[in-house]
């Protein structure tokens, strides 16, 4: 069992009274919100959080891109895989993942990868995503390309990893005459691809294709969402004839350990909430599906429902379904091992801090989590799946 | 005055083509709503010129053609379509969307175009004209910012979309995107070449137009001098179907001048 720390690194500082003003907290929200100062201080403290999970036994940090948003501070993730390698020395470093449609020269992607993955000394695990609909409003990409660029940039990225060079690419989207990338991969034949996902049939098929087998997680979704997935994708690995094994299988979720369920409820429910409502939520279906972003009949079925994205999440009710887990250690001891024998997964990814969590709380559930709770899983997921079938 | 509808295939694409009214030949192309069915101003037009409204490759009951792009593509398109049904002398009309592939065009070839009206085009961008982002806005947002006159909106909200009419708005929204999302609702080299059209022009534009400001029509006149400009007062970014008779009138007088 790989059990790693995601972070999203929020502004936590946000004048909530005066985002509260704004419509968005994504594309539109103005930049003037941010305070260089206490963005420089949070950068440093969630770099420090990040370096402090090694510290305390977790097998990896996780990092992830999103782009004109209080809801993660990381444009860049290659920024803050970079500023976490040298400080590293033996956990895993997870891009999860850089956005491939949105680099107009996806051999940035292979090139600094590839560097991050050298010099870490084949720490990284590369991650692929297409970004959510807000990217493609706050970068210009068009989003009726996204699936194909996505598509293309992988290919090409793939084949400059594992292909000598120089070889010539044209593609629909990216033309090159010489593809010949220094340095290549530490990791051979190229460094573990993982893809996360809201859950859809084209991205499952595409990971757990045999050519592929691509770790798939499942992030922020209702438990019964994640065992569905999950279960979509052994379906799919059979289908394509062979048994997928759990460490193709992951979930990302936020969690909260306290001393008791009634204390863990009460320090991180206003902080979880601002995450859900505030820093995630405030975004209109016209921002999180763009035309062309998904199939047209998910989009037909958006315009028949005149949905909205988010409803109004609160802690309790998130909590019971799963959404996030909070409790006492013995609670989310069970609740994590339950889920595992269930569900399956090879792979658990906790966010430790979310929304305006602060320092002093973030620590206590690091804490909490590596001591009371991460042992017992481990030993669960040894005795559930074999001493090797996860890593 | 009715209207007929075939399919017509240009080079392996096939299309809806609109044909009603006797008269000169009068080419219309649509907006981004597409031209699904046969509206008031089609019928005001119908009076006086031949109408040919066909529905463009990616919108409505059209082919969606692997090659189309851009609105370079569909420019093309419209050149071999001209050629393809012979059509000679013709005044073409575009609204919005369809405005820019009039002009991108005329900036090709006018051979066969005798006049040509734009109507609130998009395809040029100036700085400091603020524009709408209609796909940001809502779908409320959507039918309201086109309209002046809010009873109209208020009309259309109140009748809820059929299926087939949400599969044409979602069709037409996603070939939409495709030809303008980025740059957006314009190319940055159609300004350098407008000069070319030197065929009569017209330029229509609602006085309170919210997707294009119709200080646009202002700049349009820089590029294509020529040009006659009329404002439409109080109407939004489409007069032929907020204000269908005076637009009609708009578009023959300029067709009688020209």
């Amino acid at each position: 069992m790989n059990v790693m720390l995601f972070h999203l690194m929020p502004y936590a500082d946000l004048d909530l009274e005066e985002a509260d003003k704004y419509p968005h907290s994504w594309v539109t929200l103005p930049n003037r919100l941010y305070d260089p100062k206490k963005g420089h201080a949070l950068y440093n403290r969630y770099l420090d959080e990040m370096e402090y999970a090694e510290e305390i036994g977790f097998d990896g940090v996780c990092v992830n891109e999103h782009h004109q948003t209080c809801y993660g501070m990381m444009p860049s993730p290659i920024v803050t895989a970079s500023a976490l390698a040298r400080r590293t020395s033996r956990a895993k470093i997870a891009i999860l993942g850089s956005a491939l449609p949105l680099r107009a020269h996806p051999l940035t992607i292979a090139e600094e990868h590839a560097m991050i993955d050298n010099i870490t000394g084949g720490r990284l695990i590369s991650g692929f995503v297409r970004g959510i609909g807000c990217e493609y409003h706050a970068w210009g990409v068009n989003p009726t390309y996204s699936l194909a660029r996505f598509n293309e940039a992988h290919d090409l990225i793939v084949r400059a990893w594992t292909e000598p060079g120089p070889f010539e690419f044209h593609g629909r989207h990216f033309h090159f005459e010489y593809v010949n990338v220094w340095p290549r991969p530490y990791q051979q034949p190229h460094p573990p691809v993982w893809i996360p996902s809201q859950g859809s049939r084209e991205t499952i098929e595409f990971a757990s294709h045999p050519s592929r087998k691509y770790t798939y997680l499942q992030t922020f979704s209702p438990i019964k969402a994640v065992a569905k997935q999950l279960q979509s994708y052994r379906d799919t690995a059979k289908r394509y004839g062979y048994t997928s094994t759990p460490a193709q299988l992951g979930w990302a979720t936020p969690l909260y350990v306290g001393d008791t369920d009634e204390s863990a409820l009460a320090e991180c429910a206003e902080h979880y909430e601002n995450f859900r409502n505030r820093y995630l939520g405030k975004m209109p279906m016209e921002m999180l599906m763009p035309p062309g972003y998904t199939s047209r009949e998910s989009a037909k079925a958006i315009v028949a429902a005149k949905s909205v994205a988010h409803e109004k999440a609160e802690t309790a009710r998130s909590n019971e379904l799963g959404m996030m887990t909070c409790g006492s250690a013995k609670t989310v001891t069970e609740r994590l091992i339950g889920y595992m024998k269930e569900i399956g997964f090879g792979n658990l990814l906790v966010m430790l801090q979310f929304g305006t969590l602060p320092a002093n709380l973030t620590r206590r559930n690091m804490e909490r989590f590596a001591e009371d709770v991460m042992p017992k899983l481990k030993q669960a997921a040894k005795e559930l799946y074999g001493e090797a079938a996860t890593s | 005055m009715s209207f007929n509808q075939e399919t017509c295939e240009v080079r392996g694409c096939r299309i809806t083509l609109k044909r009603g009214g006797a008269g000169p030949r009068l080419l219309y192309l649509h907006g981004a709503n597409g031209a699904a069915s046969v509206r008031p101003f089609m019928q005001e037009l119908a009076q006086a010129f031949e109408v040919l409204v066909p529905e463009h490759p990616g919108f409505g009951g059209s082919d969606e053609p692997d090659w189309l792009d851009n609105i370079h593509d569909l420019a093309y398109f419209y050149l071999d379509f001209l050629e393809q049904l012979d059509l000679k002398d013709v005044l073409v009309v575009g609204a919005s969307i369809g405005g820019w592939v009039a002009l991108e065009v005329a900036v090709r070839d006018t051979s066969r175009i005798r006049a040509l009206t734009a109507v609130g085009p998009l395809g040029i961008y100036v700085p400091g004209l603020k524009r709408g982002d209609l796909f940001l806005w809502t779908p409320e947002e959507k039918v309201r910012n086109l309209f002046y006159d809010q009873k109209i909106a208020d009309q259309m909200l109140a009748q809820p979309a059929t299926p087939e009419q949400v599969e044409t708005e979602v069709k037409n929204l996603y070939t939409l995107a495709r030809l303008a999302w980025e740059p957006r609702m314009f190319d940055p080299h159609l300004a350098k070449w407008l000069h070319r059209i030197q065929v009569p022009a017209q330029i229509i534009w609602g006085e309170h137009d919210k997707v294009l400001p119709a200080g646009y029509a202002a700049e349009f006149k820089k590029l294509i001098p020529q040009a006659r400009v009329d404002i439409v007062e109080r109407c939004g970014h489409v007069p032929h179907t907020e204000r269908p008779q005076e637009f009609a009138r708009l578009v023959r007088e300029f067709a009688a001048k020209n």
